[in-house]
């Protein structure tokens, strides 16, 4: 909403500071977008006559004026324009000034004689033709064709045009948030300035003459959807003059950003700005039947708008119709047929309030937004309607743009009942942590227009948003001044409550940022065909996601089932964007649609990719470290060679005992394909719950040994089929329980072992708790692992 | 030839072999032929029977001194030759400490992890517990129950994401406070960060995901000067101590009264400057005190309890933190951009 400070003056005089206004209205809670001086881009641009005129000697259509400045000798400026005459005011931009557009003016010889400025048309001041009604379009700004003698006597040569034509204005854009709907006016925003300046604010009551016979006699009005319609009010104006508005409406029309038309239409949108209530004008002489009809439209019926566009109408909306057709979409836009023309001799002014969330949708429906709409659908006022007709009947009167029928018409249906709130000044001081007279507080109330009864508060109409306590709260609170409450600590139990869930997804990112991985985040939404670059079966579970009924695209159509694509759209993208390695993870959440709830199932996922030095078994290693760091115990992998999305002989699933954990390995060189990958990437998909689930409870110490260990190598060659969990599995069992620790060290594979053919290598260590080992210990043990790894892998010892 | 000649012979090579002796292996042969129990001393003494009584005390003790002159030659020998060789041993081993150092890669945070974990730790320490809540969500939880009526502009599907007409991708972590508030009673303090939705494109200054971190304190006589003061705590401890607070008026269906809080510029602190656009100021987040209709809406008594909330922006802070100038940047996740955050 703009406010002109010019308008708000006149309703509240104050010695207002544009910038100190913007700040002081911020904090008593009307935020504040911008605040700009209508005539910031004119600058050194005064009233100029015309004292004397010549012909350009070197010319056949420039004029050199000589122009009386208000500098006591007069100035000598060249023009092209053929309208002038000696005696005219002018605007004269003098020698470095500034128009709008960012033009700047300096003296300077025209056809070898000086002209020490320049005399501007309307449109170099940055105006259309509705701003200067009369004026010349093609030519100099005669100011006598557009100002009224009693303008145009304060328009002394000298003075600074700014003032003359309506640009000494300051301008603040409100942000109204929805609850006050009220503050979409000039009187809603002097109230609330006039309480933030400690004035006491009443706005007039308009006064209408009438006398133009009864309205009865012409006009009849039928409410067909009272709940779509609470209110609707009506008054007839006739022997109507179509003229421009005057120059004080015109300006303060368009400082507000409204475009003048003609005085009834003006007066409409002024008594909206003014009241914040919309208002619509129709020419009597297009209503058919002298009827209104507020009802809903047929479907399909058509209508065109004052936009001049065709609208297909549906049954869900409301129009103003006579007794024939539609004249109106109630609240949105006026129709084209009952348009204010140049010969428009009678009007009626409709002034009515309209359900919101009716007008929103049918504003939705047909995808147009009007100041009239915008405002409905925040819900207005029901007690409105009649002041701003009133007051539209009175400008009318002032204007002499018209005769005012007596009588109004006044269907209502609002069953307004003011709000009442029981005033507890001292549950308000606890409340808000002040302590402050009640005095104080009813002075506020009494200047925001709420009246007291008895120990009541009675809430005026248009403050819909004051329901109950804590909005009086606020009222006080706002005016009080929210920086002078004090800042205090609450005290009350304070204790810190385990959150062991929290916690595990913070110890695994500890987890991995140690182990060398950087944390990714990712967009959570997905698609079928992102789901296809991971070579997902159609026929895959995962294929059925929760979708979104309105998605920004194809590719995030539905929320992701799987984290792989995700973490391995950014993995590719590094790798395309050459960074030479990458260690990269993400604890991110897949959803499922529940058969049985409404809400899917959120699982957190461990997802992560690395490329760049990395082989399975350092992936591996990196989810034994993180399984030993949440002190997991039953860990197991097996090998997965079915899984689409990766390299079938490098791919294995991870368990906690029975429990499905997740499944890694090397991407499939396919799906990598898909992502213009051409080397190898490594991922990881793991599920937290089920790592939750089995995480270890608190450390118990076990005291340290006292008896020193023994370590044996061993190294033996078997066939390449024979898995290392076999090998070690024999050694685990030869050395019984004494056994510590068992390590492989080194795999070889080479021409002398023959084809076919490997190495293992393994440490392993025995300690007994109750005395040193011997060598004997330790050859016993060898013996016995030799002797299984024979008869079950029919491995050897290496020679 | 005598035996004095022969000492001293023996005396003299002995000294000349010390001093020659370039390291500790070539002195101690020198030790061995010349003091060692099978060396020229030893071999000489033996024939000390051969001397008359009158040479052999004469004979005797100057040999003794010849004996002591080699050994204390021969340790300060080998003491000089130890030092050189450490000496040549340090030099040898002295390194370029310009060299780079080796670093195990490390793992790098996260900048919006980093912004929860600083936000979490603050609140935490105040008796604030961590919270989560489904990012799929209720319409009542996320709208109704929040006092957000079914007309409210917000649930316009322009903003908010729908899988059906009742369940939306949650538009605020606001509808964690209702869980919260549904599922125990009063005294309540949670902190619940998460990702939330809004229907808008991916450019540089909107994401339709996005990360906020909601707060909820309800007791009895909990007033608006507590959330100040815990707001206050808050910013001060994020933005550095010396910074000030302001809460402007504003307007949340869920609150009421409602608040935007600023911060004094962190960059200017206050002076004005590009970060601030001039202001001085910095909006953070907003908050107020629970709205009663909500606190029924969970059945707690608003005449008994009350409480206030606040919600704040994460990438909003880590943008002004960390001066990153476009939103997708924290989704690209490129590894040139992750790892500036090393700290």
């Amino acid at each position: 909403m703009k406010l002109s400070m010019n308008w708000l003056n006149s309703l509240v005089p104050y010695g207002y500071e544009p910038k100190k206004y913007i700040a002081d209205m911020t904090m008593s809670g009307s935020k504040v977008e911008t605040l700009d001086y209508l005539g910031a881009e004119i600058e050194n641009v005064v009233v100029g006559r015309v004292t004397q005129m010549e012909r350009h000697p070197d010319s056949d259509h420039l004029w050199v004026c000589q122009i009386d400045v208000g500098a006591g000798e007069d100035i000598q400026i060249i023009t092209g324009a053929q309208n002038v005459h000696v005696g005219d005011l002018v605007p004269a931009a003098l020698h470095d000034s500034h128009l709008p557009g960012d033009v700047h003016i300096k003296k300077g010889k025209l056809r070898g004689l000086p002209s020490n400025g320049m005399l501007c048309s309307y449109k170099e001041l940055g105006l259309t033709e509705h701003d200067v009604p009369g004026a010349y379009e093609d030519g100099i700004l005669i100011l006598g064709d557009t100002l009224t003698a009693e303008e145009l006597a304060a328009a002394v040569p000298g003075r600074d045009i700014r003032e003359v034509l309506g640009f000494d204005d300051w301008v603040v854009d409100f942000e109204i948030t929805p609850n006050r709907p009220d503050c979409l006016s000039m009187i809603g925003l002097a109230r609330e300035s006039a309480v933030t300046y400690d004035i006491k604010y009443v706005p007039e009551t308009p006064v209408v003459r009438g006398g133009a016979g009864d309205i009865g006699e012409w006009l009849r009005v039928r409410v067909e959807e009272p709940k779509l319609c609470p209110r609707y009010t009506a008054r007839v104006v006739k022997n109507v003059k179509i003229a421009p508005s005057p120059k004080w409406m015109r300006d303060r029309l368009r400082a507000c950003g409204v475009r003048p038309i003609n005085n009834i239409v003006d007066i409409t949108n002024y008594v909206m700005l003014e009241y914040g209530q919309p208002m619509h004008s129709f020419d009597y002489a297009c209503l058919d039947g002298a009827e209104i009809v507020v009802r809903r439209a047929r479907e399909g019926e058509p209508m065109s708008t004052l936009d001049d566009q065709e609208r297909k109408l549906d049954a869900e909306m409301l129009v103003i119709a006579d007794a024939k057709k539609p004249v109106g979409i109630a609240g949105v836009m006026g129709g084209a047929n009952s348009e204010i023309t140049d010969g428009t001799k009678m009007v009626v002014f409709e002034s009515a309030n309209f359900n919101g969330t009716s007008i929103r949708l049918t504003s939705r429906r047909l995808g147009m937004r009007t100041e009239s709409s915008g405002r409905y659908e925040m819900g207005l006022d029901s007690q409105n309607t009649l002041p701003a007709l009133e007051r539209a009947c009175e400008l009318v009167e002032l204007l002499g743009a018209g005769e005012v029928c007596d009588g109004i018409i006044d269907i209502d249906n609002s069953g307004y009942q003011p709000t009442v709130i029981k005033f507890e000044p001292e549950r308000i001081n606890r409340f808000i942590g002040i302590d402050i007279p009640k005095e104080d507080m009813l002075h506020w109330f009494d200047l925001l227009g709420f009246r007291m009864d008895g120990e009541n508060i009675v809430i005026p109409s248009w403050r819909m948003d004051v329901e109950q306590f804590a909005d009086i709260a606020e009222e006080v609170a706002r005016f009080y001044g929210y920086d002078n409450i004090p800042t205090t600590l609450f005290g009350g139990a304070t204790r810190y409550t385990p959150m062991p869930r929290i916690e595990f997804d913070d110890r695994i990112r500890d987890i991995f940022y140690a182990l060398g991985y950087s944390e990714a985040q990712t967009l959570s939404f997905s698609g079928q065909k992102i789901l296809d670059r991971v070579l997902i079966p159609q026929d895959s579970p995962l294929r059925s996601a929760v979708v979104i009924t309105n998605p920004l695209s194809e590719d995030m159509s539905m929320l992701r089932t799987l984290m792989l694509p995700s973490i391995l759209d950014v993995t590719a993208r590094n790798y395309n964007m050459k960074n030479d390695s990458l260690r990269l993870y993400e604890l991110g959440s897949v959803y499922t649609p529940s058969e049985t709830e409404k809400l899917p199932n959120e699982r957190k996922i461990l997802s992560a990719a690395a490329y760049g030095g990395v082989d399975f078994y350092d992936i591996k290693g990196a989810i034994e470290t993180l399984a030993d760091g949440l002190r997991i115990q039953n860990l197991s992998f097996r090998a997965k060679r079915d899984n689409p999305s990766y390299h079938p002989g490098r791919c294995a699933e991870v368990y906690c005992g029975d429990d499905y954990v997740g499944v890694f390995g090397q991407v499939h060189p396919k799906v990598l394909e898909n992502y213009n990958v051409s080397g190898e990437i490594y991922a990881v998909e793991l599920e937290v719950e089920a790592l939750y689930n089995n995480r270890g409870g608190i450390v118990e110490y076990e005291p340290l040994a006292k008896f020193p260990a023994i370590s044996r190598d061993i190294a033996v060659v078997c066939a390449e089929e024979v898995t290392a969990a076999e090998i070690e599995a024999c050694i685990r069992e030869g050395a019984g329980k004494l056994l510590e620790s068992v390590h492989l060290f080194d795999v070889y594979r080479g021409a002398q072992l023959g084809d076919g053919k490997k190495s293992l290598a393994y440490t392993f260590t025995m300690r007994d708790r109750a005395r040193s080992l011997t060598d004997e210990d330790a050859d016993g043990a060898m013996k016995r692992i030799l002797k299984l790894l024979a008869s079950r892998t029919g491995a050897e010892l290496r020679a | 030839m005598g035996m004095r000649e022969d000492l001293e012979r023996i005396r003299e090579e002995a000294l000349e072999a010390i001093d020659s002796a370039a390291s500790e292996q070539e002195l101690e042969p020198v030790r061995i032929r010349y003091s060692g129990k099978k060396g020229a001393l030893t071999a000489i003494l033996k024939m000390m029977g051969k001397l008359s009584a009158e040479e052999r005390p004469v004979m005797g003790q100057f040999a003794n001194e010849v004996r002591a002159q080699i050994e204390t030659k021969l340790g300060e020998r080998f003491e000089t030759l130890r030092a050189l060789a450490l000496e040549a041993k340090l030099k040898a081993e002295s390194l370029d400490v310009t060299m780079p150092g080796k670093a195990p890669a490390p793992g790098y945070r996260h900048p919006l992890t980093t912004t929860i974990a600083d936000v979490r730790r603050v609140f935490e320490s105040m008796g604030f517990q961590t919270v989560e809540g489904p990012e799929v969500e209720l319409a009542y939880y996320n709208f109704d129950a929040l006092n957000t009526s079914a007309d409210h502009p917000a649930r316009d599907p322009q903003d908010t994401f729908y899988i059906t007409d009742d369940v939306v991708l949650r538009t605020q972590t606001s509808s964690v406070q209702i869980r919260t508030m549904q599922g125990k009673e009063p005294p309540i303090r949670v902190i619940a960060p998460g990702r939330v939705y809004r229907n808008d494109d991916l450019d540089a200054t909107h994401s339709p995901l996005f990360h906020q971190i909601e707060g909820l304190l309800i007791d009895r006589g909990v007033r608006m000067s507590d959330l100040k003061g815990y707001l206050e705590v808050f910013a001060q401890s994020i933005f550095g101590a010396e910074t000030r607070v302001r809460f402007r008026p504003h307007h949340f269906p869920f609150t009421e009264p409602s608040a935007e809080m600023d911060v004094s510029c962190f960059a200017c602190g206050g002076a004005g400057c590009r970060l601030c656009k001039g202001e001085g100021w910095i909006e953070i987040l907003g908050c107020g005190m629970v709205h009663p209709n909500v606190l029924r809406a969970c059945d707690i008594n608003p005449e008994v309890y009350s409480g206030f909330a606040f919600g704040m922006g994460v990438e909003r802070i880590a943008m002004l933190r960390y001066k990153i100038d476009e939103i997708r940047k924290f989704y690209d996740n490129d590894l040139r951009f992750l790892s500036q955050f090393n700290g």
